[in-house]
């Protein structure tokens, strides 16, 4: 099995959101012109993904999975089908929720973060982590929490690094049809180029059953026993 | 159809009328979901890397788009301002789980591919903005017209940008060998022609896409943004 801070690192590097899987694009791109506001959405999504996820996992685990209902027992019982529509209420409730209660208990967080909240309902990210971790089957809720940490921080990074380099191009000459969205997505493909490069990350997972998804870079075989994240040759060429 | 509507004279428009075949075709090209409003990216870039994905994905979010678009339009009066996101994602995450379900019976090769990215479907950006845009606003019969138009303008990005990654990226097109066999090495292959593993990766998804509204918005000056 992977542990917990291999999870951690692979969900903000090589499985990032945004970068690797395409998810929550439409408010990364309509809410990344200045870093100010990216800042603050990039803080919500990762608020609202840790809340979602264990809630979710737990969901998932006592109550959707084939067999999870046995403890009130019906060993027989298989929700999954209804697993989309319970995921996405969920989500929507929590972050109603999240959002009254930061209104009431931490205001100036709420001046932050308010308009943000209802935007995060419809994020593709919010609800592809939950689906993720349905699908990868984390084994502790540990294991879910650190992922949908690391997915947040991932997606941060992103919308950050994103806005910040909007903010310069506008001093740059971009020809007139690619200005706006279209150097966007272009400046998104390069930053994805970059972002492979941690694919050389080494992992401590054994041969394990995803193997597929971790690209070992075996020029060096007693260092493979040693560390979770050992410094690859390859990540130079990022920032 | 319309020549029932103008022998009865009722004062209904037909379902075909010039406003509604608008509809239709303005999100093909000017006003197109993907390119121009900037919604359904998210779900919509993973899945372009073999064509027949990309087709089934389409015909997806075509069946829960129109249909999605026609319950909220029968709802409209009946649903309460307040909570209408909910009840939009209640319709939508049905009609989501009957795709799924749908796809895994017979076509479940795909539906494995897919993954997750059909139940994603449910938070496809294109399908609360027409909800939200249009269907709260509209009759039952102008929103399917706009439900059609804007799945066919995500449809027809979504294959090209397919077409692009499939055809470059493995040599193939639905799966079927293009330029030749590739481990056997004739056909295209014997000059020394390679596949682009690059375009098999997810970045080059996104500059395509790029490159595609570069080429829409350099035909059509009018498009062309500040910054």
């Amino acid at each position: 099995m992977e542990s917990t801070l291999d999870i951690f690192v692979k969900a903000i590097f090589s499985e990032n959101m945004i970068f690797a899987y395409f998810l929550g694009m439409c408010s990364y791109l309509a809410v990344s012109k200045t870093v100010k506001t990216a800042v603050g959405l990039g803080a919500a999504v990762i608020f609202v993904l840790f809340v979602t996820v264990p809630v979710n996992y737990l969901l998932e685990n006592y109550l959707l999975k084939e067999g999870a209902l046995a403890w009130a027992g019906y060993p027989d019982m298989d929700l999954s089908f209804l697993s989309f529509i319970m995921f996405i209420a969920v989500v929507a409730s929590i972050v109603q929720l999240v959002e009254m209660l930061v209104e009431k208990f931490a205001p100036a967080l709420y001046g932050a973060l308010g308009i943000f909240l209802p935007l995060i309902a419809v994020n593709c990210s919010i609800l592809g982590g939950a689906l993720f971790m349905q699908e990868r089957q984390y084994s502790t809720i540990l294991d879910a929490t650190a992922f949908s940490l690391g997915s947040g921080i991932g997606w941060f990074i992103a919308i950050v690094a994103i806005a910040a380099i909007r903010e310069k191009i506008r001093y740059s000459k971009v020809p007139g049809p690619l200005r706006g969205l279209g150097i966007t997505f272009i400046i998104t493909g390069l930053m994805g180029i970059a972002f492979m490069s941690f694919m050389g990350i080494k992992y401590t997972s054994e041969d394990g059953k995803k193997k597929e998804d971790v690209t070992v870079v075996d020029d060096n075989p007693e260092g493979a026993t040693t560390g979770q994240v050992i410094d690859n040759p390859s990540n130079a060429n990022n920032d | 159809m319309s020549e029932v509507a103008e022998k009865v004279k009722a004062p209904r428009e037909s379902l075909f009328s010039k406003k509604n075949r608008k509809l239709v075709t303005d999100p093909l090209t000017d006003n197109n979901p993907i390119t121009i409003q900037v919604l359904g990216i998210c779900s919509a870039l993973a899945i372009t890397v073999q064509v027949e994905q990309a087709f089934w994905m389409s015909v997806s979010v075509l069946f829960v788009l129109v249909l999605g678009n026609m319950v909220i339009s029968m709802l409209r009066n009946m649903i309460p301002s307040r909570i209408r996101i909910i009840v939009q994602l209640v319709v939508v995450a049905s009609l989501v789980i009957i795709v799924d379900l749908m796809l895994a019976a017979f076509v479940p090769d795909v539906s494995e591919k897919l993954s997750v990215f059909v139940g994603l479907i449910i938070t496809n950006c294109i399908i609360m903005g027409r909800f939200e845009a249009f269907a709260m606003g509209n009759k039952v019969g102008p929103s399917l017209m706009d439900g059609l138009g804007n799945s066919f303008g995500y449809a027809w990005i979504l294959i090209l940008v397919a077409v692009v990654r499939e055809l470059f990226g493995s040599g193939t097109l639905w799966g079927f060998p293009i330029f030749g066999d590739y481990i056997a090495g004739d056909g295209l292959y014997s000059l020394g022609y390679v596949n682009n593993n690059m375009m098999i990766l997810p970045p080059m998804a996104l500059i395509i896409v790029g490159i595609i509204i570069w080429v829409q918005r350099a035909r059509n000056k009018a498009l062309i943004e500040d910054h």
